[in-house]
């Protein structure tokens, strides 16, 4: 009875399934799928090397705090950092007064109440604070931005596959929309105040080529700031946003599987020892 | 009930003797683990996936019990929570990515222990009730893992709870209503996420509680072996303690080696860019997809295309999904062969291996976007599962010729010690 149920059930399912198969083919067939544009014209970011890349990689110190520069001094103008505090900075190899005096000049202020009127004003950051957000709310953000909102940049590198490599390929992928692509897709020109970029998910992005000459930062360090360096920069100080304790990982990791390395050679040998007189014939 | 030469517990210590005649649960620890459970001999590495699952239940209890301390259960703050303890709570990073690449490892053994269950027979007579617990087990751990998924409210976990949710809606008359009732709201939100973190905090406490069930089963006859033949006497099992603590002690090594590597080197492999971004209802994902351990029944939940005159695919698929995994409790009772092991069952072994093949392109199929051809695809290998285990098993089971079994565990464990020794061949293999 079991098994008579199942077969009709079996039967019907696997039945069904290729009868879906078959409808799904001959429509296949016939109208082959067309492909959109982003599947013709998007690409996957560009190969790039970071100090970080590799199970042993560490953050480059310099490098976070060049990026941190052109995080200040570009992004930070429309990009919140929500979840990285002044504080933090200290991992950058800044010290304590430097953190300080950093939360002290920051352009955009901390939200805050007026002690004396309890009125909503602002304050000079400090360091146990959260980067302060460049615009009040969405609707702000959007009605500065051609109505798109600029995400927060804290997560960005976890947020999108080979986060590192895709920050810096966005930021130095821009370019005029290729004639192939207008020739092929003629209703897939570039709306009005979007920017084409072949390494954004649909090609066509509302913020406008943040690093566009050599030198738009100076660095202290003495690096010369061509875009490339720039863009490789910031996609390192990104990087270290998202994954602050990727060196804390990376180095209890290495201690975690050595000390596991020995303990399963010592469970090994103890096994074989306790099978000894098991495993061999009697 | 045991063995009767299985070892008894003589406490010597008075402390000892005082306890158990008070409460003997060091007795019951002895008899159920220890070594009063005499096992048969002849376990091959397959055979550690138990232990190894209980391992990894322990390590996700452990770091989620940590991980709640910090976690905020309410839509405005879960998902700063989640980071706030990744970046400023001692350690918090460590125990956030063990409890998520915990819950991967989780499911890789436990496919391991179902796979090792499938090829040689474990759920057959006298087992059966072992492995349709171990079914509930994994029903259970398959509702926290998806409720546990929601709780950073993330793009993923946000549209991955309305797709789950919504195949309660696919149900006639009744399934909107009770969509609505499982969210507690027409979308996820606070009160979806409320309810998903109590059931996320309760549901490994009931799979403990199913897990004990399970061993008590599992006493009742003993452990199966790799031939699927039975134990004959006191010369066919060696003692749970210290044979197989031992064993499995080297097993949990290899695990934890290889549970680090992903967790300290790659801790998001296993993951979803997307759950990165803070769930936003206004903003639909390109691809949801749930985590990779449900990526086959994903792949036979959208296989379904096609309307069966009233029923919508839709139904029909999430009908087909369900039953991909309920179907596994008449397998007893489908698969009628009297040999256990997938050794001795030349048909049944290859097709167990297409079947094992078909799993994981279903897997593969599950995670790729909903487009051809990987629709077609899903189609002809979620017919080819729903085949196997309803139609072929069955047949198979009648016709196939088993090849000669050996006459008992130690003949086996003899001959195969006896040809690698060479001198001294006790009894020869048949």
């Amino acid at each position: 009875m079991v098994r008579i149920g199942a077969f009709l059930v079996g039967l019907f399912f696997a039945g069904w399934l290729f009868i879906s198969f078959l409808i799904g083919a001959v429509a296949y067939v016939s109208e082959p799928p067309v492909p959109t544009v982003e599947h013709e014209f998007h690409k996957a970011p560009k190969h790039v090397s970071f100090s970080f890349d590799g199970p042993l990689g560490h953050y480059d110190r310099a490098q976070l705090q060049r990026g941190f520069q052109v995080f200040k001094e570009v992004c930070s103008a429309c990009h919140s950092l929500k979840f990285v505090a002044f504080r933090d900075l200290a991992a950058l190899g800044y010290n304590e007064a430097e953190v300080k005096a950093i939360a002290k000049q920051w352009a955009i202020k901390t939200p805050s109440v007026d002690p004396a009127t309890g009125e909503a004003s602002t304050r000079e950051p400090v360091p146990s604070d959260y980067f302060p957000k460049p615009f009040a709310n969405n609707v702000a953000a959007a009605a500065a931005n051609n109505n798109a909102i600029p995400p927060d940049l804290s997560l960005m590198t976890k947020a999108r596959h080979h986060g590192s490599a895709y920050v810096y390929s966005l930021i130095t992928g821009y370019q005029a929309q290729p004639a192939e692509l207008l020739k092929a897709f003629p209703d897939s020109k570039t709306p009005e105040g979007l920017h084409y970029n072949p390494y954004f998910a649909n090609l066509n992005l509302a913020m406008a080529p943040p690093l566009t000459a050599e030198g738009q930062v100076t660095y202290g360090d003495g690096t010369k700031p061509t875009v490339d360096q720039m863009a490789q920069d910031v996609a390192a100080f990104l990087t270290w946003t998202a994954e602050p304790k990727l060196e804390n990982r990376r180095r209890a990791g290495l201690a975690t599987i050595f000390f596991l390395l020995i303990a399963t050679g010592l469970a090994y040998m103890s096994y074989q020892n306790i099978w000894a007189d098991k495993k061999k014939t009697a | 009930m045991s063995f009767p030469w299985a070892e008894q517990y003589t406490p010597k210590n008075p402390v000892m003797v005082w306890i158990d005649e008070k409460l003997p649960l060091p007795r019951l620890a002895y008899n159920a683990v220890g070594a009063g459970y005499p096992v048969p001999r002849n376990l091959n590495y397959f055979w550690n996936f138990g232990v190894l699952a209980g391992l990894a239940l322990v390590i996700q209890i452990v770091t989620g019990v940590i991980m709640a301390m910090h976690y905020g259960a309410n839509d405005l703050v879960a998902f700063s929570t989640v980071e706030q303890t990744m970046r400023d709570v001692n350690a918090g990073w460590l125990m956030r990515y063990a409890h998520a690449n915990g819950a991967s490892f989780f499911f890789i053994v436990v496919y391991l222990h179902i796979f090792r269950g499938l090829y040689f027979g474990s759920y057959k007579a006298p087992r059966e009730m072992v492995w349709l617990l171990g079914l509930v087990i994994f029903l259970l751990m398959m509702a926290t893992a998806f409720m546990g998924y929601v709780l950073p409210w993330g793009q993923m976990s946000y549209w991955g709870a309305k797709v789950i949710t919504g195949l309660f809606g696919a149900i006639p008359v009744v399934g909107e209503p009770i969509q609505t009732w499982l969210l507690g709201g027409f979308a996820p939100g606070n009160a979806s996420l409320n309810r998903f973190f109590s059931l996320h905090f309760l549901l490994p406490f009931v799979i403990a509680g199913v897990i004990i069930l399970h061993i008590w089963a599992l006493h009742i006859p003993g452990s199966s072996n790799p031939t699927g033949v039975e134990v004959k006497g006191p010369q066919d099992t060696v003692p749970f303690h210290p044979y197989y603590t031992a064993k499995d002690g080297f097993g949990a090594g290899i695990f934890l080696i290889a549970f680090s590597i992903l967790l300290f080197f790659a801790p998001n492999f296993l993951g979803h860019p997307d759950n990165y971004i803070e769930a936003n209802p206004l903003s639909t994902p390109a691809h949801i997809v749930p985590e990779w351990y449900f990526w086959p029944f994903y792949a036979i939940l959208r296989a379904f295309t096609v309307d069966f005159f009233f029923v919508p695919a839709k139904l029909l698929g999430v009908l087909a999904m369900f039953a991909s995994i309920l179907l596994l409790f008449f397998l007893p009772w489908l698969d009628t062969s009297p040999v256990r092991s997938g050794k001795y069952r030349p048909t049944f072994n290859k097709f167990f291996w297409i079947l094992v093949i078909d799993v994981l392109i279903l897997g593969w199929l599950g995670g790729a976007p909903a487009e051809e051809p990987y629709v077609m695809m899903s189609q002809v290998a979620a017919a080819y599962y729903f085949a196997h285990f309803l139609i072929i098993l069955p047949l198979i089971s009648r016709f196939e010729k088993p090849l000669p079994l050996p006459g008992s565990i130690t003949e086996a464990v003899l001959a195969k010690y006896g040809k690698t020794d060479g001198a001294t061949v006790a009894v020869p293999a048949e």
